[in-house]
């Protein structure tokens, strides 16, 4: 109260704040700020792909569409086809998608319906923290624990004993590194983020929904699947769509199981490729232009391929989530 | 007055601190140098030891043989490494004439994974060469028993295990192979990556070593320093004269003395040591090269990259064999002291 009259005659000299002109000035100033921070991140991205797609030119351009679809890659006759990298990618990424999400969701379900309070955050924290193990890690495990496993009874069970050897996807000789090996590492490593995102979902989904649905006779289970999931489907989708993007882009664990041959099998026990593996097995030591270039041109096409995987898939969350509308 | 005394105290510890690192910095000049990987760990310790003595400091990135090819190509470096030779494509896009001085011997051991199997294992050239084109797919195949009388050898698959990551020991192996067999020459030739007939690629020595030693029937090649350091069985390879040899030490500075005693006068020392002559010389081995530029722009530097070049010849080749790399041949060591005087000052 004492300093009352010595802001009045401040104010008697000044205005009491500042003059409207002043003020939008700093607006002015705020919004080119934010917008400046806004337009970096979609530059960044652009410029990336630039720069990758110019360096990368003269491996396209000489090739043409057989980089996209022929399986030679030759370094020392500087011939250069991506198909099996691009395909080891997808498929690698596809099998941790069909074996993490169920995962995922069973644990994130059980994690907000079912647990015990006192579990559910050291059972979350466990989850999490697979997220946090570095992917040299989870590759050294794999090479040391995975693969020896794959190889004695797990590959030799699925083709001989369940006699899926018949088909020409478990056919083969089973010597551990392989797609399916990959498939395996990158669900692990994405299954964090699908459990996390879907389990975040799954809490906010009102209480009201469960107790409407128990009251009209529902049982739990009942209560869960037309209710609760259907509620957070977009959520969990979005979980699934971060998980694929850091599948389609893991590198350094996939590299160390794979098997790191460009070839296109249908057996999910042979070894293949992925064009980050490429990219990282190869770049350090390539010093031809046309070996560079085609490493740069098979970066752009990972880059192109994360986009449109991505995009491909928030459209269908996006036609899902317009269809739910319609039928409700 | 406790005050005083720690001011003092605090005085003494600078003297002696700057004490010593005013007599290093002789110069005050650091050399950098980027390239090969596969040297980096004698390299380290050549530079550490050469700090010490000298004082001049020398930065090296090892960010892989193409790379130093690269940089000293820009002149960001003030000296290159490399597995591989450059090629003349490589030499013409350089600022000037580089000069190529062999400072160790790297040899490629052959690994292997044979149940049952307690004698070491004889490859030839053209047997070697046929497990990794995939046309000898058995272990008990006459080929390989042809060379391994009195042994019992399996009837189980071979399975290859190669580098996926481009490497110079992927290049001196190739190296070899396209020199014993015409097929391998004209398939899959010679690299640092190769399109692979058959067989899994598994990332780095610890890899390929990993594959090996877990899969029954594999076989795969490893830097010499990598397999003696884990106790990995080697096969005896057969070199030029007909000799079954043990990848050793002593058996790779055997092939560079084999081929030094025939090199001209004016060589550029840019040449392959793979299937030398000489009784006791092991056919998979390479030198590794430092790449220098011929005219040096800067005077000073130039005086102490000499002087490095002439260190490591006499003192830094004698502590080569302790970490499992091969000295040169004391008959290299004396003609290339006197090829440094030939780099010259001023460009």
């Amino acid at each position: 109260m004492a300093n009352a009259p010595q802001v009045r005659t401040i104010d008697a000299g000044t205005p009491p704040f500042v003059s409207i002109h002043d003020r939008a000035m700093g607006d002015v100033i705020y919004r080119g700020v934010i917008l400046f921070f806004a337009l970096c991140v979609p530059l960044l991205v652009l410029l990336v792909g630039w720069e990758i797609a110019r360096a990368g030119w003269p491996a396209l351009h000489r090739f043409g569409l057989s980089f996209l679809t022929s399986s030679e890659w030759n370094p020392v006759k500087h011939i250069f086809g991506a198909a099996p990298a691009i395909y080891g990618t997808l498929a690698s990424s596809a099998i941790a998608l069909v074996l993490a999400t169920p995962l995922a969701l069973g644990v994130s379900v059980w994690l907000s319906e079912f647990s015990p309070r006192s579990l559910r955050q050291p059972v979350a924290f466990l989850v999490d923290l697979l997220a946090a193990i570095p992917s040299v890690v989870y590759g050294l495990w794999g090479i040391f624990v995975l693969l020896p496993v794959l190889r004695d009874p797990v590959m030799p069970f699925l083709r001989d004993r369940l006699g899926l050897g018949h088909t020409p996807f478990f056919s083969g000789p089973a010597y551990g590194p392989s797609l399916l090996a990959a498939g395996i590492i990158l669900a692990i490593m994405i299954l964090p983020y699908i459990a996390s995102v879907s389990r975040e979902v799954l809490l906010a989904v009102p209480r009201s929904q469960r107790e409407a649905a128990l009251a009209l006779g529902a049982t739990r289970w009942e209560a869960i699947w037309h209710t609760v999931l259907p509620h957070a489907r977009t959520g969990i989708a979005g979980g699934v769509i971060l998980g694929l993007g850091r599948a389609l882009g893991e590198t350094m664990a996939v590299t160390m199981v794979i098997g790191n041959r460009p070839e296109i099998s249908a057996s999910l026990l042979a070894p293949g490729y992925t064009m980050a593996s490429l990219i990282a097995n190869e770049f350090s030591e390539a010093s031809s232009d046309a070996h560079l270039s085609a490493l740069m041109a098979v970066g752009f096409t990972l880059f192109v391929i994360t986009i449109l995987v991505n995009a491909a898939a928030r459209w269908l969350v996006w036609r899902v989530e317009r269809g739910g509308r319609v039928w409700a | 007055m406790l005050r005083r005394t720690g001011i003092m105290l605090l005085l003494a510890t600078l003297a002696a601190c700057s004490g010593p690192r005013e007599q290093s910095s002789r110069t005050g000049i650091a050399l950098t140098g980027a390239g090969a990987t596969f040297p980096n760990p004698i390299y380290s310790k050549w530079f550490a030891d050469y700090a010490r003595q000298s004082g001049v400091k020398i930065n090296y990135q090892s960010i892989g043989s193409g790379g130093g090819i690269r940089q000293l190509s820009e002149g960001t470096v003030d000296f290159g490494a490399s597995d591989a030779p450059m090629t003349d494509a490589e030499l013409k896009a350089a600022k000037g004439p580089v000069m190529h001085f062999p400072t160790v011997i790297g040899a490629v051991a052959v690994t292997y994974n044979v149940p049952g199997l307690r004698a070491p294992l004889h490859l030839s050239g053209s047997v070697l060469a046929g497990i990794f084109l995939g046309q000898i797919r058995k272990w008990n195949d006459s080929r390989i028993a042809a060379i391994n009388s009195g042994v019992a050898l399996p009837a189980t698959d071979i399975l290859v295990a190669h580098r996926s990551d481009g490497s110079g020991t992927t290049y001196i192996f190739s190296d070899f192979l396209s020199t014993v067999s015409h097929d391998w020459a004209q398939g899959p030739g010679t690299g640092k990556e190769l399109s692979w007939p058959v067989g899994i690629g598994a990332k780095g020595n610890e890899g390929v070593a990993g594959l090996v030693k877990q899969t029954p029937g594999a076989v795969g090649y490893v830097e010499l320093a990598y397999a003696r350091q884990n106790n990995l069985p080697t096969a005896a390879v057969q070199n030029a004269s007909g000799a079954y040899v043990a990848p050793s030490v002593e058996s790779a500075t055997a092939a560079a003395a084999g081929v030094a005693a025939r090199l001209p006068a004016n060589t550029d020392y840019r040449v392959s040591i793979v299937n030398a002559p000489g009784a006791s010389a092991y056919p998979i081995a390479s030198f590794t090269w430092l790449l220098v530029y011929r005219a040096q722009a800067d005077t000073s530097k130039a005086a102490e990259l000499k002087a490095f070049l002439r260190w490591y010849l006499t003192s830094g080749e004698q502590s080569a064999a302790t970490l499992d790399y091969a000295p040169l041949p004391p008959s290299m060591i004396q003609r290339l002291t006197v090829r440094v005087d030939s780099v010259g000052a001023g460009a």
